[in-house]
């Protein structure tokens, strides 16, 4: 086997020059495709992702229609050259599970019984893929349906904890995810103190996995902070120059 | 407990937005006698109802709305319409004609084709079953001049301002002739296609710019130059 | 079959009894339903168990081949885990490819046994970079009554723990069977307990009845030692994270239970 690398150093200080408990740099725009319903872009550390929605619409095929709500379907795909070696873009069997998770953490969220026999279709896109990607993905899909004007009981944010060099560790980046002890992807409701995603792989004692879980939940409040500033920020810029001008 | 914004405020999905004895008014809902935003929108405190004003929306049919559609089918029975919404409208033949149709003698598409524009009123929806239309109303029915802008349904009331002060101020600063659909759709028909394209260009602004205050005094000011009136 | 589909007036009785602590079938919210395991029940698999969790029926083939290590594990062997929704199993599945209900199935079995480290890979490298030994573990849904995570689990584990590997020797870089064999290298005996959330409170093992009305399923994967190995959550509903750790306590506690019974079979 190769050397060991060192996940975290004596000074506590990660391979990225992160502290344990410090999240990535996170960039989040909205509204910037123009012919989804809604739209949003993340970058958080390296990874870069999109994230479109198209809805409520007309169900296609339409057997698939629910009578009693909107039928949420997602996709959660990551692009040939988002990786080091390149993958196939016919969707994986680890693709197909995180798009099934995914749809599960949002479905609490959106009010779907206000629009039966339509669809709502979110798709999400790893351009550029870095560790956390499904976590990344939820931030910003929540961000793409909040543009979509979709109506939803709280924004859907993510964020993994886990341990790695013998540490607990908070928004785990590509080499701490693969060579690290565990990794736990939560994704939460911060107004509800609801849980939409947990997963988790690796080994920790119930002791750890509970301080890992708080330590995520303390993650995602910190980018549902973020979240929210980046949706106000899409309008108060036009409001402020607009108003400025007014007052010329 | 006081109101947790300031009126006008941006508020996003799962503000809490009051807590106690008060009504979930749009985009809003309650959940343990606490009001929370379900859009991202400006927060508006009216007494005892919270609502929350859209900055983007889908358009659902409400009995009574004025929409601008599209044909996409014919059938034995009507049309189909494509009302810019998650539900397709049906116009039945008896909503569209004033006399009985003859399906011997006549054929649907003289009276409307695929692809053309209709300005229909909506008679009924559920959310069951698809909306019903009808243009056996004066002033509805074939679209047959102008230009169609497309907004975010969440920007009509604001196109149209406070009992039409906006449409008005418009029409009359364009000289165009501003029919608007509450399904984000605007017809706009002017004597020239600059007319239309000054109009077109306010309106977009106004979309652009609907949760700004001192709207209608700024979009007339911008119309009067784009036509070389400036007003200083 | 009644649970197709459930109506309104079940689920409130299904969520009722679960208020009081009681289940429709009789059972405690702690209680598992009668397990049986069979193993070594196919001749042709090198590895094969039947599981019985009540009426949920599900049989794991194990088959070894050999194959290339992945580039950045050259010494290990291979562990591929499939799941089959077979269409006899119930009048939901539908033969075809599978569904993001069976892949996920299988991702999760496959996340206990990989994550506990239970099959000693590194021991199954025959020639490194080049040659390993590739386990196959198949997961047969033969009837579907709730709960197939768990059987799958206990079925997937009980027939590794009878999987036999060929004896080999390599003569000019080829590999040659010879006679005899030997067990599979196994360290750990991941065992998974799966809760269901009815209405915010948590049962375990639950039937197809109360998956139909579940708000959210909840799967904890315990290693040998005592240390969750694995996580999933399901469903459309949501878990506050006092139900999370309250369930990691009792699945810990379930699991060394469940872990007897297979050791023992």
């Amino acid at each position: 086997m190769t050397e060991k690398i060192v996940l975290v150093n004596e000074d506590g200080i990660r391979t990225d020059g992160r502290k344990l408990s410090e999240l990535r740099p996170i960039k989040l725009e909205v509204g910037i495709l123009s012919n989804a319903d809604g739209s949003a872009y993340i970058e958080q550390g390296k990874n870069k992702i999109l994230a479109a929605v198209y809805g409520p619409r007309e169900v296609h095929p339409r057997h698939m229609a629910l009578p009693d709500r909107a039928l949420l379907r997602c996709r959660y795909h990551m692009a040939p050259f988002s990786v080091e070696e390149r993958k196939s873009p016919a969707p994986s069997r680890r693709e197909v599970e995180l798009s099934k998770v995914i749809r599960e953490a949002f479905e609490p969220a959106i009010f779907l019984e206000k629009f039966p026999r339509t669809s709502i279709d979110l798709f999400i896109e790893v351009l550029q893929a870095d560790g956390g990607t499904r976590c990344a993905g939820v931030t910003v899909a929540s961000l793409a349906l909040a543009d979509a004007g979709i109506p939803m009981r709280d924004l859907i944010v993510a964020c993994a904890a886990g341990k790695a060099g013998g540490h607990l560790v908070l928004d785990l980046n590509d080499i701490e995810d693969k060579e690290g002890e565990a990794d736990i992807p939560v994704a939460y409701m911060p107004s509800f103190n609801a849980v939409s995603l947990l997963q988790m792989d690796g080994l920790l004692t119930i002791e750890e996995f509970q301080q890992a879980i708080n330590l995520a939940l303390e993650g995602c409040k910190q980018i549902y902070a973020l979240q929210k500033e980046a949706l106000k920020a899409k309008y108060q810029a036009i409001k402020e120059s607009a108003e400025v001008t007014e007052e010329e | 407990m006081p109101f947790l914004y300031e009126n006008r405020q941006i508020v996003t999905p799962g503000d809490l937005l009051a807590e106690g004895d008060y009504l979930a008014g749009f985009n809003t809902y309650k959940h343990d006698s606490k009001i929370y935003a379900s859009r991202l929108g400006l927060v508006e405190y009216k007494g005892r109802k919270i609502d929350v004003v859209a900055l983007n929306t889908f358009y659902i049919p409400q009995a009574g709305d004025l929409v601008i559609g599209k044909i996409v089918e014919s059938n034995l029975h009507g049309w189909t319409v494509d009302i810019n919404s998650p539900y397709p409208a049906i116009l039945r033949t008896s909503e569209a004609l004033n006399r009985p149709f003859r399906p011997q003698r006549d054929e649907l598409s003289e009276f409307l084709d695929v692809n053309d524009l209709i300005f229909a009123k909506v008679i009924s929806f559920d959310r069951t079953r698809d909306p019903n239309l009808t243009i056996r109303e004066p002033d509805l029915g074939k679209i047959k001049y102008g230009q169609i802008v497309k907004v975010s349904p969440a920007k009509i009331p604001r196109i149209i301002g406070r009992k039409g002060s906006m449409i008005g101020m418009l029409k009359k600063e364009t000289r165009c002739n501003i029919t608007v659909g509450q399904n984000g759709l605007v017809l706009v028909s002017g004597r020239t296609r600059e007319d239309e394209r000054i109009a077109i260009t306010a309106i977009k602004k106004i979309e652009e710019e609907a949760h700004t205050t001192g709207l209608t005094d700024r979009i007339t000011e911008m119309v009067r130059k784009e036509r070389g009136e400036v007003t200083q | 079959m009644t649970s197709i589909m459930v109506s309104r007036i079940r689920r409130q009785q299904i969520a009722q009894l679960i208020a009081d602590g009681k289940r429709l079938d009789g059972r405690g919210p702690k209680d598992y339903r009668p397990i049986q395991i069979e193993s070594g029940i196919i001749g042709k698999a090198e590895g094969s168990a039947r599981v019985r969790l009540g009426k949920t029926e599900v049989m794991v083939g194990v088959k070894i081949d050999i194959g290339e290590p992945f580039s950045d594990r050259p010494n290990e062997g291979v562990l591929t885990t499939n799941a089959e929704f077979v269409p006899l199993a119930s009048p939901e599945f539908e033969a075809g490819p599978p569904g993001e209900e069976s892949m996920e199935l299988a991702r999760v079995v496959d996340r206990g046994i990989r994550e506990s480290k239970a099959i000693e890979l590194e021991k199954l490298c025959i020639i490194p970079g080049k040659k390993v030994f590739v386990i196959f573990v198949d997961v047969y849904v033969l009837n579907h009554d709730g709960n197939l995570i768990d059987a799958s689990t206990l079925a997937s584990i009980a027939a590794l723990m009878n999987t036999k590997i060929f004896k080999y020797e390599i003569k000019d870089g080829e590999v040659e069977k010879k006679p005899g064999f030997s067990p599979l290298p196994l360290r750990d005996v991941p065992i998974s307990v799966t809760f269901a959330s009815i209405n915010g409170i948590l049962v375990v093992d639950p039937w197809l009845d109360e998956e139909e009305v579940m708000d959210a399923r909840l799967t904890i994967a315990f290693s040998k030692d005592g240390r969750i190995c694995a996580i999933q959550k399901g469903g459309s509903g949501t878990l506050s994270p006092q139900q999370i750790i309250e369930a990691a306590h009792i699945a810990k506690e379930k699991t060394e239970e469940l872990r007897e019974i297979v050791v023992k079979s």
